[in-house]
């Protein structure tokens, strides 16, 4: 009972720091001479307040997801991705491709192939990281936001050159953007709103992401050169072909991310020239949502409705109160800072515990008392 | 043409817009070498330098004043730099992530006081480029090294107090021993938590110097998310330059004067595609730092959080 009560509190303790993250945004709206209560109705109302913003939620929430899983994965094998953007692009580079040159097979296969193209191209833009990591020593914080810059630029030339929009090519106006996905090779909707199947498909893999974490070989591995490298080293586990594929596979799902964004809710690419103007700074706010979740896949799920809905209220409360929705980004910030700050509460609190239970320990009569245990479990046990 | 860029004129340009580009990375890297150095990992520079450029814009704009902006800028990265050291260094927390966070807060927090304080882009005369008599007029050279403004002159000396701080007083010693050994600097007596503020405070301090340089003497604008990725490329520049002031110095010269040829290659409209052209100093940096990065050992204490033990 006691241990589920701290358990309890320990998994409170990120909802506080999302509180104390709010306060601090209603002083700084009440700084803007803006009513915060007025704002937040305005955010919940956005968020929750019908069905069509529900869906938009979880709309939102979906690539946060499946960048936080890959998330979840790649920092659970301490390898930290910096790269959720650049990965998402490419994921979606490799996908509209295939959505725009295989249209003669059957709708779901061109869907399937392209997801599975997304997948790979996250992968490959995860991966290289991943290897000059390991073989190269080369700080995967420093290639990872390199690689992002790369793929920006390689969006923008893709859309501009190779894969502009054949209508967009002889027009004067010469948008970057490629043609729009017939609608057979659409990832299909689940209700009557925006919400489509990549959001299924990513808490299914959220699932599988946890399985595969804590229930197989290969997580096992992965989590083990996390912890401990020299050790995994020591017991025969080879460290770097574990670092690549975490940071692979971190990149994978966020190369899914990519392709779900593209065949589920724009149908096309199209570039401003920044990242955040595809991704919507999907590949950073995943990994917010992955940290909220504890490096979860499962509790990401939940931790990436709640930033979803945060982003989606954001837009509504903009229109209502006029405060620009950039808000929301600091105060995402925040809750991170404050997510990462409150870990010492629950150490503290852990190392507490264990210090009672090493007093209680001690305080026993040595020997009689541990006879007596034993006495007491052979009685049992006959 | 190709044969364009070989003229003398082009080559002094590229030289002297590379030299000018190089100064928000030298401010922002070097500062980030401190805190490395000493055990800090701070990824939130980027974050620090949006509002930085914010703070040092702004205050430009409505009192007029260059030199008002800067201090305010640097206040504002010193403030940010506070609220890192406290969370990294009392409470322990968890460096690189908490460095996204704050750059996430300046990253929105910049943004919703553009909108709300300006709206609209306007821009400002910025720093001008000093003239030296004598200097200034040699051919070519004056023009590279000594037609630039003060802030480039500023980013160039830093070099050299860096190293010597960092090299050759008992102030650097301190601040290389907590990021070695911090345990063995704590039982000579030496603050492991004092020193890793000073070196967090600086590091702001000298982001928010940097985000100026940008919007108040390279640029003379602000606009939404302006540093586009230069933060963390002065976080790269820093293991690029093996922690040394010297080793920062050559990896920023290298990103901008590719960055300045690759412009350049546009001004001339050389047949390259623009963006293709514009992600060499990226290309560039990885490879370069594949050739060199594993020949030096990062800070032992780097991002690990420092508790005295009983």
């Amino acid at each position: 009972m006691q241990s589920r009560l701290n358990s309890l509190i320990d998994a409170l303790l990120p909802v506080l720091a999302t509180l104390a993250a709010l306060l601090v945004g209603a002083v700084m709206l009440m700084f803007l001479k803006v009513n915060p209560v007025v704002a937040y109705a305005a955010l919940w109302d956005g968020a929750f307040g019908s069905s069509n913003a529900f869906a938009e939620t979880l709309v939102k929430a979906t690539p946060l997801l499946l960048v936080g899983i890959g998330i979840c994965i790649s920092f659970r094998g301490d390898v930290i991705n910096i790269g959720g953007e650049g990965q998402m692009i490419i994921g979606a580079v490799f996908a509209t491709w295939v959505g725009l040159n295989f249209t003669g097979l059957p709708g779901w296969l061109t869907i399937t192939l392209a997801m599975l193209a997304g997948f790979l191209g996250g992968a490959i833009w995860g991966g290289i990281p991943g290897v000059l990591k390991a073989y190269f020593s080369v700080n995967e914080i420093l290639s990872t936001v390199m690689m992002n810059a790369i793929a920006v630029q390689l969006m923008n030339f893709l859309l501009r050159g190779p894969m502009i929009d054949p209508a967009q090519a002889e027009m004067a106006s010469q948008i970057p953007q490629t043609a729009r996905l017939e609608e057979i090779f659409r990832l299909p909707r689940l209700v009557p709103t925006r919400l489509h199947l990549g959001a299924l498909i990513a808490v299914i893999l959220a699932v599988l992401v946890y399985i595969l974490l804590w229930r197989t070989t290969l997580g096992y591995r992965i989590r083990a050169v996390g912890q401990n490298p020299h050790a995994s080293r020591y017991a025969g586990i080879k460290v770097q072909r574990y670092m690549v594929l975490a940071l692979l596979l971190s990149g994978a799902f966020a190369g899914l991310a990519g392709a779900t964004q593209v065949f589920g809710v724009n149908y096309r690419m199209i570039t401003d020239g920044s990242s955040s103007g595809f991704t919507g700074g999907a590949g950073f706010n995943g990994i917010v949502a992955a940290l909220f979740g504890g490096l979860h896949p499962i509790l990401t799920i939940p931790a990436s409705i709640l930033f979803g809905a945060l982003l989606v209220g954001a837009n509504k409360m903009q229109r209502v109160v006029q405060v620009p929705s950039a808000l929301i980004t600091a105060l995402n910030g925040l809750v991170v800072v404050f997510v990462v700050s409150s870990e010492i509460i629950r150490k503290r609190r852990q190392r507490r515990r264990e210090a009672d239970a090493k007093l209680e320990n001690d305080s026993l009569p040595p020997p009689t008392g541990s006879g007596d245990k034993q006495l007491n479990q052979a009685e049992a046990g006959s | 043409m190709i044969s364009d860029l070989f003229t003398v004129t082009v080559l002094v340009g590229i030289l002297a817009s590379g030299i000018r580009l190089s100064t928000p990375y030298l401010y922002a890297a070097i500062g980030e070498a401190f805190g490395q150095k000493s055990g800090v990992l701070n990824l939130g520079v980027e974050g620090q330098m949006l509002l930085g450029a914010f703070a040092a814009f702004y205050v430009a704009l409505t009192t007029g004043s260059l030199w008002l902006g800067l201090l305010t800028a640097m206040i504002v990265g010193a403030l940010m730099g506070l609220a890192m050291a406290y969370v990294t260094v009392n409470l322990h927390a968890e460096q690189g992530i908490s460095g996204i966070g704050f750059y996430l807060f300046g990253l929105g927090m910049s943004d919703l006081l553009f909108q709300k304080l300006m709206g609209t882009v306007e821009t400002v005369k910025g720093f001008p480029e000093i003239y030296i008599p004598g200097l200034s007029d040699i051919p070519g050279i004056g023009k590279i090294f000594f037609s630039q403004n003060i802030l480039v002159y500023g980013a160039y000396l830093l070099v050299p107090i860096a190293w010597f701080v960092l090299n050759k007083t008992t102030l650097g010693l301190k601040i290389r021993s907590v990021g070695e050994n911090p345990d063995a600097a704590d039982s000579l007596g030496v603050s492991v938590s004092r020193i890793r503020y000073f070196t967090i405070i600086l590091g702001g301090t000298l982001s928010g110097i940097a985000g100026a340089s940008l919007s108040i003497a390279l640029l003379n604008v602000f606009q939404q998310n302006m540093t586009s990725g230069l933060g963390f490329i002065a976080v790269a520049l820093v293991y690029f330059g093996g922690w040394r002031p010297i080793g920062i110095l050559g990896g920023a010269l290298l990103f901008s004067f590719i960055n300045s040829l690759q412009l350049w290659m546009q001004v001339l409209s050389i047949p390259i595609p623009s963006d293709i052209a514009v992600m060499m100093p990226y290309v560039v940096t990885i490879l370069v730092l594949v050739a060199t990065v594993s020949k030096v050992r990062a800070p032992s204490a780097l991002s690990k959080p420092f508790e005295r033990g009983d």
